[in-house]
């Protein structure tokens, strides 16, 4: 087990540095259980990061009203379910697909948010900041309406992020170690067939037959991995190389990296071939919104394509799951002019 | 697998039109349950048993779930001295039946987290409720939904369940005593635990009400 440090970089120099301390114990056994678990070991010289936990919080030296806010955002972003209606339509928190509160890496660590941006973003076309950046799994992971920038819960939302960057250096020129969803590589050929079988033997049992999940009361246990109460076409983990990262280092629950690489992709392509609610940018048309956004994102999903199994056309509808509007008007382009 | 195949594989079943026994039966199960009350009491109750082997509390427990115990214990998957002799007296039906009774039973209250210090039921209630990320043990309530009070009929209610029965499970799962659950989901998370995390969980869960409201 690991002790948490409020953080530790590492690099190949600093291991070998003669002040190697407490701080390069922790980190090394930090890396040990991960790698324990089947992760691979920081590259190079890679950043390592250990973002600090809610118990660190309390015993930090912070203003009583920051810890105050920043315990908010924390709690928006493990139910985010509260916001249900309001910013949130579907089953999805934010920690539904941010493994451990955002802070595992290999599931997303939310943290290098905070110290990335501002920055370009290919996904938009323009320079985005860190409520931006959390505007986006709003708009689309969460199938919703981002809260208002410089609100109450956005401002919250962004402290909890900025708390477990705490005493990484603004823009680091390193790459970050556990970043994203790294993807294990993409096997020869993928099956439709081989990936729903592997879903109802590995997954169903959480997630339904149907990808439906399970909610018990007005409390999400199982996320819906497709249909309306999942994230909708223009989420980040529509594309297959994503999900088959979130898979390979995130489920079964509990079970990381214990799927192959063929598993992982085969699922994810499964996953890709089924619907959910339509793409924010949809101009009314599939193949126009294919055309718009296909070099940037949908060329990596199967959004407009003809499903292999029944000749259905992905994402050729108009239904919005449970929100009532496309697109929030958060979406919108920057000229800074 | 989808789920109804999960069963009928279970028992070596291969179709659906074999899976043909009369409706469970609540009120039959109660002449089953005659049987079983000398540990699980008349309640369903169980009782903690401090330093021996503890029964578990059944009322309220899904039924799905107590009927793949049931099968479990009978086919071997599940071994229990205590157990195996009465879950191999029942016949399909009556397994059904029972698992029925004590499914439409009032959850009781668990013991034996008396006298547990506050730093033992605090650090249970952070692994039952946000887990424990660093050692990579998932939260209890992530799988046995809210408030660890059951999700479906594959994810029992844990909360209110007694210290000494909880603890005991989660040692067998780390010995590798106990194997008969859905894709070693709860073995991968037990493996994981130190003795002292299995007790303060236990004793913490314990002290929680067994079900909502
Ligand atoms: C359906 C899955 C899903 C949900 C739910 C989700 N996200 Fe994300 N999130 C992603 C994906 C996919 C990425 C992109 C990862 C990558 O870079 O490959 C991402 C990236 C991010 C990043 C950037 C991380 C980085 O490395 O820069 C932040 C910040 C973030 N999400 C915050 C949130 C917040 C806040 C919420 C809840 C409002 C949320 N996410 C909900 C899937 C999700
Ligand atoms: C033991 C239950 C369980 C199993 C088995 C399981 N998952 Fe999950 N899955 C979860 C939970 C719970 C979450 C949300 C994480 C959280 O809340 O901590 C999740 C999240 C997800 C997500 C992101 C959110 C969403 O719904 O899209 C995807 C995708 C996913 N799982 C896919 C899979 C796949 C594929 C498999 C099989 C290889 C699988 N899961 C097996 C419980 C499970
Ligand atoms: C001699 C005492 C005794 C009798 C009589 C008894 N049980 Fe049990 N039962 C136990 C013990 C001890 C356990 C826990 C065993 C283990 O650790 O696997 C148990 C476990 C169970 C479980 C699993 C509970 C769970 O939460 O997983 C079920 C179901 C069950 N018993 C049903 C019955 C039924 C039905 C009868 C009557 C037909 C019965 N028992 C009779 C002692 C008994
Ligand atoms: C990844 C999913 C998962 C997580 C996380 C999980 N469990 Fe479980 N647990 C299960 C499953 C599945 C079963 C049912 C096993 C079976 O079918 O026999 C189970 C059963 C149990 C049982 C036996 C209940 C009974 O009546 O016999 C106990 C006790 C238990 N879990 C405790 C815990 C505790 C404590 C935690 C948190 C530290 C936890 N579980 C976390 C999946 C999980």
């Amino acid at each position: 087990m690991i002790r948490t440090l409020s953080y530790a970089a590492l690099s190949g120099t600093l291991l070998l540095s003669v002040n190697a301390s407490a701080k390069d114990t922790t980190t090394q056994q930090y890396i040990d259980t991960l790698t324990e678990l089947g992760y691979p070991a920081p590259k190079g010289n890679e950043l390592v990061h250990i973002p600090p936990t809610m118990e660190d919080l309390e015993s930090a030296k912070l203003h009583p009203e920051l810890k105050r806010v920043i315990r908010r955002g924390y709690d928006l972003f493990t139910n985010t379910q509260q916001l249900r209606g309001e910013n949130v339509f579907n089953n999805m928190n934010c920690s539904s697909c941010h493994l451990g509160e955002g802070r595992m890496p290999f599931s997303a660590p939310v943290w290098p948010a905070a110290v990335t941006l501002p920055n370009f973003r290919g996904k938009n076309d323009h320079v985005n900041n860190l409520e931006e950046r959390i505007a986006g799994c709003f708009t689309y992971s969460m199938n919703g309406k981002p809260p208002e920038y410089g609100s109450d819960n956005m401002l919250a939302i962004s402290a909890y992020h900025q708390w477990l960057a705490k005493g990484v250096a603004m823009y680091p020129e390193q790459p970050i170690y556990g970043r994203g969803f790294p993807a294990p590589d993409r096997p020869e050929e993928l099956s439709y067939a081989r990936g729903e079988a592997a879903f109802e033997e590995k997954c169903s049992v959480c997630h339904g037959n149907y990808g439906e999940g399970l909610r018990v009361g007005s409390e999400t246990v199982f996320p819906a991995t497709w249909g309306d109460m999942s994230n909708n076409w223009g989420a980040g983990i529509v594309r297959i190389f994503t999900a088959a990262g979130f898979i390979k280092n995130n489920m079964p629950l509990g079970q990381p990296n214990s799927l192959s690489d063929q598993e992982s992709w085969d699922i994810a392509y499964y996953m890709s071939n089924q619907e959910r609610p339509q793409d924010p940018r949809y101009t009314g048309d599939v193949a126009e919104t294919l055309k718009n956004t296909e070099a940037r994102f949908h060329k990596h999903s199967m959004y407009g394509q003809t499903r292999e199994t029944d000749g259905h056309v992905l994402g050729d509808h108009r239904n919005t799951g449970e929100k009532p509007f496309l697109k929030p008007d958060s979406i919108r382009s920057r000229t800074f002019e | 697998m989808k789920k109804i195949p999960i069963l009928l594989t279970a028992f070596g079943l291969s179709s659906c039109s074999a899976w043909v026994f009369a409706e469970a039966d609540a009120e039959r199960g109660a002449a089953s349950a005659a049987m079983c009350m000398a540990c699980h009491q008349a309640d369903g109750g169980g009782m903690n048993i401090a330093g021996g082997e503890s029964w578990p509390r059944l009322a309220g427990l899904s039924a799905t779930y107590i009927s793949k115990q049931l099968h479990d214990y009978k086919s071997g998957a599940r071994s229990n001295a205590s157990m195996i002799p009465f879950a191999s007296m029942l016949d399909e039906q009556q397994i059904e039946d029972v698992a029925a009774y004590y499914a439409s039973l009032p959850a009781t209250q668990g013991k034996g987290s008396e006298g547990a210090d506050e730093a033992t039921l605090n650090r249970g209630q952070q692994l039952a409720e946000r887990g424990d990320w660093s050692a990579y043990i998932v939260s209890c309530k992530s799988c046995h939904g809210s408030d660890s009070q059951g999700a479906g009929g594959d994810f029992p209610g844990i909360s209110g369940q007694h210290a000494g029965y909880i603890e005991a499970q989660l040692q067998a799962w780390k010995a590798g005593n106990r194997k008969n659950d859905t894709q070693d989901l709860m073995g991968s998370i037990a493996r994981r635990m130190s003795d002292d995390d299995i007790h303060a969980v236990a004793v913490w869960l314990a002290s929680q009400s067994p079900a909502g409201n």
